[in-house]
């Protein structure tokens, strides 16, 4: 009955290689010699072995050595219309996955449909011949994506205005430089016009002028209405291209779920600590002779407690705590940290209305506002903090106690502009910028 | 709008291993790329040479004078009352065309793995391309056959009229041998090594050099099993007006279509596993 809704819809798809297998080393003449003319033999056996799995059981408990799982038991859903990013680390299987879904390498288990046209794009300028002119290749590669000889015929003007080549398009391609051969190459592919997109990492070529006219039409085509699968590595281009996010690890699905949320668990991952910690028994809680820590939580504009945030979304820091024995003036302050463990910054409580003010007994709530585009995308770590003044005693001071995890965006009004890499520094505020102009 | 979703097109993809007849309505569905790839040989072919074209004639003469040196003028070898070099050329012109598409669409997969792994397309393509280009290069060089047998007179005869026919057995031994060997070139390298001096033997299998009616009966049989002989008497006979051949080209015929059809079968049988054992 949804069937009408899906696009793509992978069911439990596996994919086995095989590794290398050792070859036998000889220890005398005679074996040498015996190995020498078996070999042909074994030979023929270790080829068919890539691809035959049928002297191994797949799913026993003892795993052969030589045995690789890109993929284990994917499966996943794409509806129409949606944009889907898959992300993971290196060899995560992103790119068995998608060879998968081009129909290059088969799955060694499982099944796979598509409803709709497809065109994948894993590398540009596929079947480009050195000896053809631009125009040539322009249809050959046109024609190798998938598109037919008259479609190609009526993009080609939009096709080199594109491409900026237009001068050369009488050239053989030998003769271009690298730059403008990917830029014709990314030209072709930029116009096809598949119900299904296919995307490997090919926006990471060209200079940056480029680049970012790659990620406006790969943005004009999320818009379009049309299925995407895009693999990368390029966090801010996922969460503001993808609507949701496939997470790989090691072959398999670890998650899947709304962008946002699954490339903040990513930049999170192997992160032991999380957005919310509590202290529920009082004789356990950190705390000193005049206050006591009962929870720490990162919080959204709404209240809500959450793990990661937009670059543009203010987040909220909070600490809960008991004011055992009143009449002492209190500070609380938080520290951030970034992944690479530099200190972001400290902040101390300066809340006017307890601004050098005794605080009697009893339950406080204090919150540190960081405001949005301020923080550099990844995670951070926050380490709690609070001491009396005059004198100052420390009542805790607990590192990493929670953390979170901001992503980045590809919207405007953010420090990147448009620009589609990841920006390097600790913080990532979108200052004011003024250029003015004057003629002559 | 669900009323458009009935004639969308659903790929499935599934694990290897069953077999496959050919899908005749993808190939058809590629058939502009398919022009386009037979288009890029003939154009790359000859890129950057001063003769251009003219090298598919000069190959074929050059083979033509030392074969009709050795083998007509001093080894005097009988052909049945036919010049040599007339007898020759006939024979040497398809067999040139055999012996490089078929060497060109045994490689065709290996030489094309940039492609392989990084897009689909029915992968019989790749086999069948060089047959289709090399056809230009025979087309060309038939200037030098015409130009042989104005020289000799030659009249055409009602047998020219079996030529589609001989052009077609002549596209199906290579297609045939190419679809078997490049499935098992891209898993066994050795067919590389091996293709040169198979050829080499090749041209000794058939009547190219030498009449078939030199076989002695006892084996007549067994040389009519190999399609080449049935391509080289068939064409001599239509070109030159001598008796057809028949009992050559049926079985000729015969074990090439056994060739075509199971090359393509085991092609299809293996051609989803290529990219894994590159």
């Amino acid at each position: 009955m949804s069937n009408d809704t899906i696009a793509v819809n992978v069911e439990e798809v596996s994919k086995v290689y095989r590794l290398g297998v050792k070859e036998q080393s000889s220890e005398h003449m005679v074996q040498m010699l015996w190995g020498f003319v078996r070999s042909p033999l074994q030979n023929f056996r270790k080829y068919r072995a890539l691809y035959t799995f049928d002297d191994i059981d797949l799913d026993g408990k003892e795993q052969s050595d030589d045995i690789l799982w890109a993929l284990r038991d994917i499966s996943f859903k794409v509806n129409k219309g949606d944009v889907v990013g898959i992300i993971g680390g290196n060899g995560a299987g992103k790119s068995t996955l998608l060879k998968i879904l081009s129909r290059i390498t088969p799955p060694t288990r499982g099944n796979v449909s598509i409803h709709g046209r497809v065109s994948s794009l894993l590398e540009v300028g596929t079947g480009f011949h050195p000896e053809l002119t631009g125009r040539e290749n322009v249809f050959l590669n046109g024609t190798i994506l998938g598109m037919r000889r008259k479609e190609v015929a009526r993009k080609f003007d939009e096709i080199v205005a594109f491409s900026d080549v237009e001068k050369f398009l009488d050239t053989p391609v030998k003769r271009y430089s690298s730059g403008m051969r990917v830029r014709l190459a990314f030209a072709v592919a930029a116009h096809l016009e598949p119900e299904i997109l296919i995307v490997d990492e090919v926006l990471a070529v060209g200079d940056a002028a480029f680049q970012q006219k790659c990620m406006n039409k790969m943005q004009d085509v999320g818009k379009e209405g049309r299925t995407v699968l895009f693999v990368s590595h390029n966090m801010p281009a996922v969460t503001s291209l993808c609507d949701r996010v496939v997470w790989l690890d090691h072959g398999r699905k670890v998650a899947e779920g709304p962008a946002q949320e699954i490339v903040g668990k990513y930049l999170l991952e192997g992160v032991e600590t999380t957005a919310h910690r509590v202290w529920k028994d009082p004789s356990s809680a950190p705390g000193g002779e005049f206050a006591r820590l009962c929870e720490v939580r990162v919080v959204s504009e709404s209240g809500e407690i959450v793990g990661h945030c937009d670059i543009q979304e203010p987040i909220g820091l909070q600490m809960e705590y008991e004011v055992l024995k009143g009449g002492e003036v209190m500070l609380p302050h938080f520290r951030l940290r970034n992944d690479n463990g530099v200190l972001v910054f400290v902040t101390l409580d300066h809340d006017p209305e307890w601004y050098q003010r005794p605080r009697p007994a009893g339950r406080y709530v204090s919150t540190a506002w960081i405001p949005g585009n301020l923080l550099n995308e990844g995670p951070h770590f926050v380490e709690c903090n609070l001491m009396t003044r005059h004198p100052d005693i420390p009542q805790f001071h607990l590192a990493d106690v929670v953390s979170f995890a901001v992503t980045g965006s590809m919207a405007p009004g953010t420090a990147r502009g448009d620009w589609p890499g990841r920006l390097k520094g600790i913080v990532s505020p979108a200052l004011e910028w003024r250029t003015e102009f004057s003629e002559g | 709008m669900s009323s458009t979703s009935d004639n969308t097109p659903v790929i499935r993809i599934t694990p290897p291993g069953k077999w496959e007849v050919i899908d005749f309505q993808e190939l058809k569905d590629y058939r502009d790329l398919f022009f386009f790839l037979v288009w890029r040989d003939i154009k790359v072919l000859y890129a950057q040479t001063i003769m251009g074209f003219a090298w598919a004639i000069l190959n074929p003469l050059v083979q033509i004078i030392i074969f009709s040196i050795i083998f007509g003028k001093v080894a005097k070898l009988d052909t049945d009352g036919i010049p040599y070099l007339l007898f020759s050329t006939v024979a040497i012109i398809p067999w040139s065309y055999m012996s490089e598409a078929m060497s060109r669409s045994s490689q065709s997969l290996v030489s094309g793995q940039g492609m392989l792994g990084k897009v689909y397309f029915p992968r019989l393509i790749f086999p069948i391309t060089p047959i289709l280009a090399k056809l230009v290069d025979f087309s060309i060089s038939l200037v030098l056959l015409l130009a042989v047998m104005l020289y000799y007179r030659i009249a055409p005869t009602w047998n020219l009229l079996l030529l589609p026919f001989l052009v077609v057995l002549m596209m199906s031994v290579p297609a045939g041998i190419g679809f078997w060997l490049s499935a098992l070139s891209i898993r066994f390298r050795d067919v590389k090594f091996a293709m040169p001096f198979v050829i080499r033997m090749l041209i000794y299998s058939a009547p190219i050099l030498y009449t078939a009616s030199s076989i002695p009966d006892g084996y007549r049989f067994f040389y009519s099993l190999n399609p080449i002989v049935a391509v080289i008497e068939g064409y001599r006979a239509c070109l030159l007006g001598t008796p057809i051949p028949w009992e050559f080209i049926l079985p000729g015929t015969v074990v090439s279509a056994l060739l075509l059809v199971s090359g393509a079968i085991y092609f299809r049988k293996l051609e989803r596993v290529f990219v894994d054992v590159i």
